[in-house]
């Protein structure tokens, strides 16, 4: 009954690399009265990890869930290969799904976990022991079969869980916070294992996560989400360095914003006046906007720099520099922040990295110092 | 818990007398030789003389044996009903009539036994007259009326257990191409086991000594154990009640030693295997 029995079928001709292989048309989700999902379309790649991002209450967790088969859309259609599957009951889709709480069944062993998925398609004993031996192998978890899950820890069991949903070799798995539950020493070393394992079984990963960190580093591609809307798709970088809203540069790394007009927009980018900044910002990659408009711009703390002195000479009206003191100083030991006080009174945060060790002279709190920032690093936001 | 200081040692001494005095004079008495319940007689006891008594009492054994056979049929029959109604509550979400089935279920538990007993009767009699089945009252009778209220305590403690554990086991085994109906017996089931085990023994135990419901119900030649202990005890306690009664205080309490050994037993393992766990961490 279910279509992940069949053997890979050779790949239909609207599914090469760069078309859509998961297609979700004008999905949208109420709960009575509550909209969760709101006419999200999305295209995701065969072979990507796409991860949606968002906060609680963003929809991720509700889209995800549709894409199972747990919840049916009140509009719209989900598309998988070309095969609709917006009313196909969870046990009959070609998708498996690794929970946030792992989800493993507490009264079976390891093995028995992992064999649950391919006994439900009655394969012989033999093959499913193979299949079994196979999985765990690739999650390193060879030695542990007869173990009970409550025998097991965080990390391990995180293992199982993935075999277990990878084992049926699904079209598309879908991860709900797969590393919300480890300790940080082990995010990391599972992050990467995690990239190899997908790059070795070339499965289709859609990651839900509300850590950017956590998505950044696994997503090929990311979906931001926001009020059940996707606000923005993106690579990591797209996202991080051109971001398509204030809401996006403010969730997604820190970020420092200044209400402004544009006055002057030239072939050498966009000029902006911003009281609450007390300079000019010169964007040179902006896309045109009418003089006179109510703009945010947004510079990120690491493309700051810090100086005692005005760089160059001040002949000309300063552009993308600013003076200020330095009323707090945080050191993180590889970086250090620094929140300046400028002379408009706004409060601007500067990040450095600590690339000398113990270096002399370093700049101390209620110091009065030059902030500058190259013409390409303000992302100018009309939204 | 050790008791520390004067005044919890005096809690805890009070608590014990209250509870267990009035359990072990009732079996000494059992030991006593006088046919007067309140009279020791020193110069022939202890004796077990009023266990052999009751060895030889028809009409208790044949009441024990019915009590058994009512308690069974009941505790079984109320543990499938129960179950079903306790997951019915606790996993199909909001339908048409769940507020309905939720007071329905437990009502049992709140209504006095005397209202649920009459209306048990006057049940059984309309059904009687009406299609002829059950015909008169007794032990078959006994026996719907039991399921009927014991369903209510299994069907609250399956749902408590439901509430308590995560759906996600549940959507994880259907994720993974099980049909409902095989996610229910495959994993749901195994899981609430505990749970349907304590409410068997609840509904046993519940069937076992009721009294009020039961003498609705029941018909002649259909007596329960509690009904003739309660019979000849109006005609003044003999001294064999005390020996029936110390032999059913001693299965209760190997029951329940029994149990609360292997569930500590259960406990101990379970914190080796977590610490074993912990120490594993990669």
């Amino acid at each position: 009954m279910s279509s992940q029995a069949t053997p890979a079928a050779p790949p239909a001709p609207a599914s090469g690399p760069d078309s859509a292989y998961v297609r979700i048309r004008d999905v949208s989700k109420k709960f009575g009265g509550i909209t969760a999902v709101d006419h999200v379309s999305l295209d995701i790649r065969r072979g990507e990890i796409f991860c949606l991002l968002g906060g609680s209450g963003s929809g991720k967790t509700t889209l995800l869930r549709m894409l199972a088969g747990f919840e049916t859309p009140t509009a719209g259609t989900i598309e998988i290969d070309g095969q609709d599957l917006s009313r196909v009951p969870p046990y009959e889709r070609p998708v498996n799904m690794m929970f946030q709480s792992y989800a493993l069944f507490p009264h079976m062993s390891v093995e028995r976990n992992v064999a649950f998925g391919l006994e439900q398609e009655h394969l012989g004993r033999d093959a499913i022991r193979r299949q079994v031996g196979e999985i765990l192998e690739i999650v390193k978890m060879s030695g542990y079969g007869a173990r009970k899950p409550h025998q097991l820890s965080g990390g391990q069991r995180q293992r199982v869980a993935l075999a277990r949903a990878l084992v049926k070799r699904p079209k598309l798995l879908l991860l709900d916070e797969p590393l919300a539950a480890l300790d940080r020493k082990l995010r990391e070393h599972t992050q990467f294992e995690l990239l190899n394992i997908q790059q070795r079984l070339g499965v289709t990963f859609i990651v839900v996560t509300h850590d950017q960190e956590e998505a950044m580093t696994l997503g090929t591609r990311l979906g931001v989400m926001n009020r059940g809307c996707i606000v923005q798709v993106g690579t990591p970088s797209d996202i991080y360095e051109s971001p398509a809203s204030r809401f996006v540069a403010d969730f997604i790394g820190s970020v420092n914003m200044f209400e402004g007009q544009v006055y002057a927009n030239g072939a050498d980018g966009l000029c902006i006046r911003s009281a609450d900044l007390g300079c000019t910002v010169r964007a040179e990659r902006a896309a045109g906007c009418p003089r006179g408009a109510t703009v945010w711009a947004a510079i990120r703390p690491e493309k700051i720099q810090i100086a005692r002195a005005a760089a160059g000479t001040a002949a000309a009206p300063a552009e993308n520099l600013v003076a200020g003191t330095v009323r707090e100083i945080a050191y993180m030991g590889d970086t250090s922040i620094y929140l300046v006080r400028l002379d408009s009174g706004s409060m601007l945060r500067v990040t450095l990295p600590n690339v000398l060790r113990g270096a002399e002279g370093p700049i101390a709190r209620e110091e009065r110092v030059w902030l500058s920032w190259h013409g390409s690093s303000p992302v100018v936001l009309t939204e | 818990m050790k008791p520390r200081g004067l005044l919890s040692r005096i809690a805890l001494a009070l608590g014990l007398v209250f509870l267990y005095v009035p359990i072990i004079s009732m079996i000494v008495f059992s030991f006593n030789n006088s046919r007067l319940v309140t009279v020791w007689d020193a110069a022939h006891s202890p004796t077990l003389k009023w266990y052999g008594v009751l060895l030889h009492n028809e009409q208790i054994l044949t009441a024990a044996w019915l009590s058994i056979r009512i308690a069974l049929t009941a505790a079984s029959a109320a543990v499938v009903l129960g179950t079903l109604a306790g997951v019915a509550l606790a996993r199909f979400g909001a339908y048409r009539g769940r507020m309905l089935l939720a007071g329905m279920v437990t009502a049992p538990i709140v209504m006095p036994e005397v209202i649920t007993g009459l209306s048990l009767l006057l049940l059984f009699v309309a059904l009687g007259q009406l299609i002829g089945w059950p015909k008169g009252v007794g032990a078959v009778t006994i026996a719907l009326a039991h399921i009927t209220f014991c369903m209510a305590y299994v069907t609250v403690v399956v749902q408590s257990r439901l509430a308590g554990f995560d759906e996600s086991l549940e959507e994880a085994a259907m994720d993974l191409g099980a049909r409902p109906l095989k996610v229910f017996f495959r994993i749901t089931l195994p899981l609430i086991l505990p749970a349907i085990a304590s409410g068997w023994l609840l509904a046993f135990t519940l069937s076992w000594d009721d009294l009020v419901i039961t003498q609705f119900v029941a018909g002649p030649g259909s007596s329960t154990l509690p009904m003739v202990v309660f019979s000849k005890v109006r005609f003044g306690v003999t001294p064999d009640v005390n020996a029936l009664a110390t032999i059913l205080v001693l299965l209760v309490a190997t029951g329940i030693a029994i149990s609360s050994l292997w569930m500590r037993y259960q406990q101990r393992r379970r914190e080796r295997d977590l610490q074993l766990a912990a120490a594993a961490n990669l």
